[in-house]
């Protein structure tokens, strides 16, 4: 597109002078778009020629020489300037400042005792995290207290926008997902226990699966997923942005304004999409048994109370309260330590989200070491 | 149709947000070796233009051709290497904060695929030695800096490949008076070595005076003067009036000469 960089290319000619010296004149553009592919041989061609003391570089015949002509000539000298050697006064101010510049930094040495050390910092992460989220429920209880004197300052904007995004928002795919487990579920379980004659029981097993466990986890799962990983980005980006800075100044506390909504509305939300996908579920499961083994419908919403105790519900209901609010807190402390870069933003909102959805499995496998007397016959 | 003296060519140019227009029927031809500095006020579209310039945003209406090429052709290779004859220093630097400072300066010298490693490291020495940074925040992240850091870090990555054409979005913005002459300067010794073309979007009187060859002047969505800063000076728009003839204005004019003087005769 710009013909003059074309077809003119760096010319190398080894001549012999009136002198009787040998003389190397250089001619064209040393610029780094018109060296192009030459520099891959370039440098070995120019070191081949460096090795001659005696020889007299002509660099008077180059029209136009940039840092990356000037860097390579350099370096064929050996970083310095050879004994003979004619220039265009412009140039001079190339190699001048190619003698100022700095030496590289040195580069750190290996640590031999890295595992200990990535072992040490490991260990003290999690200590910090430990504190950092007791911290934060701390502040969070605090700021209850005072909400309880200063109702006036209750931010149920903030509540009712948390309360829309997390779980309105979310009633479509855990509807989805719902139905589907709860389709697949009672698919395998219909097969099985058709070869036992023991068809009735379907109605059992998908009641206390899904309203106690399934149902509970995978709402809490998918919203760990959804909401925890926009509530950390959030924070994050408003840190990035400076937006948490300005917050403060203006003396509005991030915890009551910012992470309080966030906790409630999880807490008020997480319950009821948990009523929502277990009730899904187990529509998913009527249908296919109706189809598979002939239950009608009727028959399996009449009989559900009496095999599955009202307890599972209340247990299942208690599980997405509790693990409602620490995917808020856990996704928050995450979002609250996003430093300003874009690394630290990918890489804790990845965190959040894996310690959110191990820490929701945690709690399930207490509630089921606690509650192991409840609801089951 | 393409003017060969043309490196920047923008013909009937209208840039549109929605309903908001921005640009109404711009031209405008940078020629080679020149500097244009682009004037107007806030939100008048300076870096709307200087994104137009670039292909970062797409036009409603018109063409705009760098070195003769539409932006937004198919042609990958000559795309590439007009990329590569560009530097850019954005308004707050766009450092990648995950590399270093000198990770951030060798990427655009690394993508060529033509340099080795040690020509490289002298490469970027010599770009961090002529912005003024001292080696030893070479390994330092882009967070760590300050915005003036940033900013001169910016323009390293920017000059990285010598570029023939340069933009420049407020170049001279967060810096200290004694950076922005530094700057000014720095700018002045690379025009002497290469044919430089450079486009700034600039608010900055002293630097406006000191490098320009030619303004143009954005406001009510158009041009509404191109040409010297004497040229520009004399037209009568009120935008002109405000910005050039206002308090500081005549400070930075003075060191022009009587252009104010003779001026105000003509008005």
């Amino acid at each position: 597109m710009m013909p003059e960089n074309q077809g003119n290319s760096t010319v190398l000619q080894h001549v012999t002078g009136e002198d009787g010296m040998p003389r190397l004149m250089l001619a064209g553009k040393y610029t780094l778009s018109a060296l192009g592919q030459r520099l891959h041989t370039l440098p070995a061609e120019l070191a081949a020629y460096a090795a001659d003391t005696e020889l007299q570089w002509d660099l008077t015949g180059i029209e136009q020489m940039d840092d990356a002509g000037a860097v390579l000539l350099w370096r064929a000298w050996g970083s310095h300037r050879p004994s003979h050697l004619l220039l265009r006064p412009e140039h001079e101010r190339l190699f001048t400042r190619m003698k100022e510049a700095p030496a590289p930094p040195t580069p750190i040495p290996p640590d031999f005792l890295w595992p200990i050390t990535n072992l040490g910092k490991a260990v003290f992460l999690l200590w910090e995290h430990l504190t950092g989220l007791v911290l934060l429920i701390g502040q969070i209880l605090l700021d209850v207290i005072y909400l309880t004197s200063h109702p006036a300052r209750i931010p149920w904007r903030e509540i009712s926008a948390n309360l829309y995004r997390t779980g309105a928002q979310a009633l479509g795919i855990t509807a989805l997902v719902g139905f589907l487990i709860g389709v697949v579920l009672s698919f395998l379980s219909s097969r099985q226990l058709q070869t036992f004659g023991a068809d009735i029981f379907i109605i059992n097993i998908l009641g206390v699966s899904i309203i106690r466990e399934l149902g509970p986890m995978l709402a809490a799962i998918l919203v760990a997923g959804r909401s925890g990983s926009s509530m950390t980005a959030q924070l994050g980006v408003m840190r990035v942005t400076e937006e948490l800075d300005a917050l403060t100044v203006m003396g509005i506390p991030h915890s009551l304004r910012l992470i309080l909504p966030k906790v409630m509305a999880l807490g008020i939300a997480m319950p009821l999409v948990v009523l929502w996908t277990s009730a899904v579920a187990l529509v998913g499961g009527m249908v296919v048994a109706e189809i598979q083994l002939g239950l009608s419908h009727q028959f399996f919403l009449n009989k559900l109370p009496d095999v599955v105790p009202v307890a599972n519900l209340w247990l299942g209901l208690g599980k997405g309260v509790v693990c409602g609010m620490v995917i808020a807190l856990i996704s928050c402390h995450f979002g609250l330590r996003i430093k300003s870069n874009t690394e630290s933003l990918g890489e804790g909102t990845t965190n959040s989200v894996v310690t959110a959805i191990t820490v929701v499995i945690i709690i399930d496998a207490i509630f089921a070491i606690v509650f192991s007397n409840v609801g089951l016959k | 149709m393409t003017n060969e003296a043309c490196v920047i060519e923008i013909e009937g140019l209208h840039t549109r947000f929605g309903s908001h227009v921005v640009h109404e029927d711009i031209n405008l031809c940078i020629h080679r070796g020149e500097v244009l500095a682009l004037v107007g006020g806030s939100g008048s579209g300076k870096t709307a233009l200087m994104r137009q310039m670039l292909g970062l945003e797409m036009p409603a209406e018109g063409v705009v051709r760098v070195c003769g090429e539409p932006l937004h052709g198919h042609d990958r290779e000559k795309l590439q290497s007009m990329r590569n004859r560009c530097g850019v220093l954005f308004q707050k630097g766009a450092l990648f904060s995950a590399l270093s400072v000198y990770d951030n300066i060798a990427l655009p010298m690394r993508e060529l695929r033509t340099l080795d490693e040690g020509m490289i490291r002298d490469l970027v020495m010599l770009k961090l030695k002529m912005v003024d940074i001292e080696t030893r925040h070479a390994s330092k992240m882009p967070a760590e800096l300050s915005g003036g850091m940033i900013k001169r870090i910016a323009l390293a990555r920017a000059i990285a490949l010598d570029p023939e054409l340069l933009f420049l979005d407020e170049p001279t913005a967060g810096l200290d008076p004694e950076l922005s002459e530094g700057f000014v300067e720095l700018i002045r010794t690379m025009r002497t070595e290469l044919t430089l073309t450079i486009v700034m979007a600039t608010h900055d009187l002293d630097t406006l005076v000191a490098l320009s060859d030619r303004v143009a002047v954005l406001a009510d969505q158009r041009i509404v003067a191109l040409g010297s800063l004497r040229e520009v000076v004399g037209t009568d728009h009120p935008f002109i009036k405000n910005f050039f003839r206002g308090e500081r204005g005549r400070k930075a004019l003075g060191c022009t000469g009587d252009a104010l003087e003779s001026t105000s005769d003509v008005l």
